[in-house]
């Protein structure tokens, strides 16, 4: 009886360390009183993506032009708004915000701070951007017309596969995108769409990439998040290649070296250090939504794409951004705009 | 469960006090070995849970739901019952609480009243459950409370994902009507969100040292817990005591998730894993010696470590993980009851050398 509850106190000690909080991490910098801060969402500095990329980007922009820059993370949802004021009380030049999630607590500090500069990735704000604020979006669907290309041209059965994460406009964004590239690059080629409607299930994504692999597709792009685990997991157990997967966010080739084809990257830091710039020259862009694509280098293909993609793939995806990059092609970012387009 | 019903006869606020110190004293040499400046972190970290009015609102949010999740397992612990669910009663606290919120309309100050009452039925709910099971299939309430956890978690994930929202992951605002935030309070610490919340956890400490000390039932609720079979014996239903303390409990943990819900967050998210408010209401219980003014005390401090730990590794570079080290060690002090240890054995030596002296 007494072990027993002993036993009970120490579990309750152990789960008490487990629930922990998060870190903060300082880089100096910043003579002339220049200075930004970012705040992450629960994902943390190290998620190798999103918050780890963009913190990157902000500690290049801190060196090379002079911010002092630092970072909080978020470890519960309800830090956001402790987190987003300690910078803007230290009258920081702009503080970031990482992701939607941390949109609602980004307007009540925007609203409360209105003299100081905010900017939110990954979300429009719902279309009401405050002045004070710069939404930084990205156009997924260019960056997935690419990885349609590549897919439509790889392709021997002519049929290729595309997992979604929940069913919504940003998703949808991915899939005209890559419907249009497939449509591009071999007209001929079916292009079977499925959702997971979750970003966490990964035994789902492999269930769902295992039947559209079954059903003759060879090719299969994922904007699923981590449903595109299963999806990785899947094909690493077939004949290498013959089936393949393509990635998203980042590059995921590392976690199916041989059956990756190539992954639509985002590079946030590309963006965050693009957004640094125009704070520099003292041209910030409040209440605008700044949407960066092909042309901005904020999305594109993986360097590891040439491992497995032959020369001639690669030239033509080459070319096929050049056009989109000169305004020659529109992609479609939504099931109307797909509807009409025309390669 | 006789370790439990020794810290509620002999937990002193000397004890408690001490295991403070020596929880922050393992904290500091920890900080020590990792090449932290200890004396300067500490003072970050206490400067910071006051310094601005701003910062004294949020340290109070803070601390709010650790007086209630404290008080949930205080309560569970004087019937001797190890309510290791009051993580999972939190959260559908919260899920009770916002779907009143946002399916029901009613004029302002009701709606909140409502909203929040329907939190405490759900935790209430959610903690009856396994005092039932206790007391009537004799199963170990540590095993079904954090099952329950687990259900309660993904219970409102999937109601937020499939009922209240098109697969959002979050719900809507809840309207300003049901809302525990109080502009004047608010204001008064400079927009922070410290809101309503506060004054419920103070009556709920109020509320339980009554019913414990001044009440029939009460009596047979701390009885149960010193020796259920003896309260048996004197004719108390020990089964009915069992549901019932449960699902006080269950009440009071209900009201932190109500409370953080409709006064610091406003919605309901899908969340990936607990937040820990309930987990650390154990925490918060053992160090308050499980009575209403110890567990408001205790809730303080952890609250100030809690909020000021994210200031001190702002201020002075230390990751805050070390006041979770700083948690864990005051439990194992106060759990292993340091301070009666050193006392008996100082005392036997007393004894040892008096006899040695005939």
């Amino acid at each position: 009886m007494k072990l027993k509850a002993l036993g009970a106190l120490l579990l309750s000690a152990a789960l008490v360390t487990v629930a922990g909080c998060g870190a903060a991490q300082d880089s100096k910098g910043g003579s002339k009183g220049q200075s930004a801060g970012l705040v992450t969402d629960v994902g943390g500095l190290n998620d190798e993506s999103f918050n780890q990329n963009a913190w990157a980007g902000l500690q290049k922009a801190g060196k090379e032009m002079d911010f002092n820059v630092k970072a909080l993370e978020s470890k519960r949802d309800d830090e956001y708004i402790p987190n987003l004021t300690k910078f803007a009380r230290e009258k920081r030049t702009i503080t970031w915000g990482m992701g939607f999630k941390i949109q609602n607590a980004l307007e009540k500090v925007s609203n409360q701070f209105k003299d100081q500069h905010f900017a939110i990735v990954d979300t429009d704000m719902g279309g009401k951007i405050p002045d004070n604020v710069a939404a930084v979006t990205f156009k997924e669907e260019e960056g997935s017309f690419l990885m349609g290309v590549i897919a439509g041209s790889m392709t021997k059965t002519n049929k290729v596969g595309f997992i979604g994460g929940i069913t919504s406009p940003l998703i949808k964004k991915f899939e005209s995108g890559y419907r249009a590239g497939v449509k591009a690059a071999n007209p001929k080629a079916e292009v079977k769409v499925v959702y997971a409607e979750s970003f966490t299930d990964s035994a789902k994504g492999r269930a769902l990439a295992s039947s559209l692999y079954n059903g003759g597709t060879d090719i299969i792009y994922h904007a699923a998040g981590g449903v595109g685990k299963g999806l990785f997991n899947e094909v690493k157990t077939r004949k290498q290649g013959k089936y393949w997967a393509i990635g998203v966010d980042m590059d995921q080739s590392k976690l199916a070296p041989d059956h990756t084809l190539s992954s639509m990257v985002k590079r946030v830091d590309v963006a965050v250090y693009d957004m640094m710039k125009k704070v520099k020259d003292d041209k910030f862009p409040g209440g605008e939504q700044v949407q960066i694509g092909l042309k901005d280098n904020g999305v594109g293909y993986a360097d590891t794409t040439k491992e497995h993609v032959p020369a001639k793939v690669l030239k033509k995806v080459d070319d096929f951004k050049q056009q989109i990059i000169d305004g020659k092609i529109k992609v479609p970012a939504n099931e109307n705009e797909l509807k009409k387009f025309k390669p | 469960m006789q370790v439990l019903s020794k810290i509620n006869k002999q937990s002193s606020i000397f004890t408690s006090l001490v295991s403070v110190f020596l929880g922050l004293l393992v904290g500091g040499v920890m900080m020590i070995l990792a090449g932290y400046n200890p004396i300067q972190a500490y003072i970050a970290l206490f400067q910071s849970a006051f310094l601005q009015p701003f910062d004294i609102g949020e340290t109070i949010r803070t601390i709010t739901p650790l007086i209630l999740t404290g008080l949930a397992v205080g309560l569970a612990f004087r019937t001797g019952l190890f309510n290791i669910g009051v993580e999972g009663q939190f959260i559908i606290g919260q899920l009770a609480a916002v779907i009143v919120a946002l399916k029901l309309d009613l004029p302002p100050v009701i709606h909140a009243i409502v909203a929040v009452i329907a939190g405490a039925l759900g935790g209430a709910l959610w903690a009856f459950l396994p005092g039932y099971l206790k007391a009537k299939r004799g199963v170990h309430e540590v095993i079904t409370t954090i099952m329950l956890n687990f259900i309660a978690l993904y219970l409102s994930n999937l109601t937020v994902r499939e009922w209240l929202t098109d697969g959002a992951d979050k719900t809507k605002e809840i309207p300003e009507s049901a809302s525990l935030h109080w502009n004047m309070l608010s204001q008064l610490f400079d927009s922070s969100r410290v809101h309503f919340g506060i004054f419920i956890a103070i009556v709920a400490a109020f509320f339980m040292y009554y019913l414990l000390w001044k009440t029939t039932t009460g009596y047979q609720l701390r009885a149960v817990g010193y020796n259920p079979h003896a309260s048996e014996y004197a004719g108390m239903n020990v089964s009915r005591n069992i549901v019932l303390s449960m699902m006080i409990s269950g009440v009071f943990a209900g009201l932190a998730g109500a409370s953080e819900l409709l006064g610091t967050a406003g919605y309901q998210a899908i969340q990936a894993s607990y937040t820990g408010i309930g987990f650390d209401g154990i925490a918060v219980s053992l160090l308050g010696g499980n009575s209403p003014l110890g567990i408001v005390l205790s809730a303080s401090l952890f609250g100030i470590l809690t909020y000021g730990g994210s200031n001190m590794e702002y201020v002075a570079a230390v990751p805050r993980e070390v006041i979770r080290v700083v948690f864990a060690a005051i439990i194992f002090f106060v759990a292993a009851n340091i301070v009666r240890w050193v006392a008996q054995r100082r005392k036997k030596k007393v004894i040892d050398k008096g006899g040695e002296g005939k």
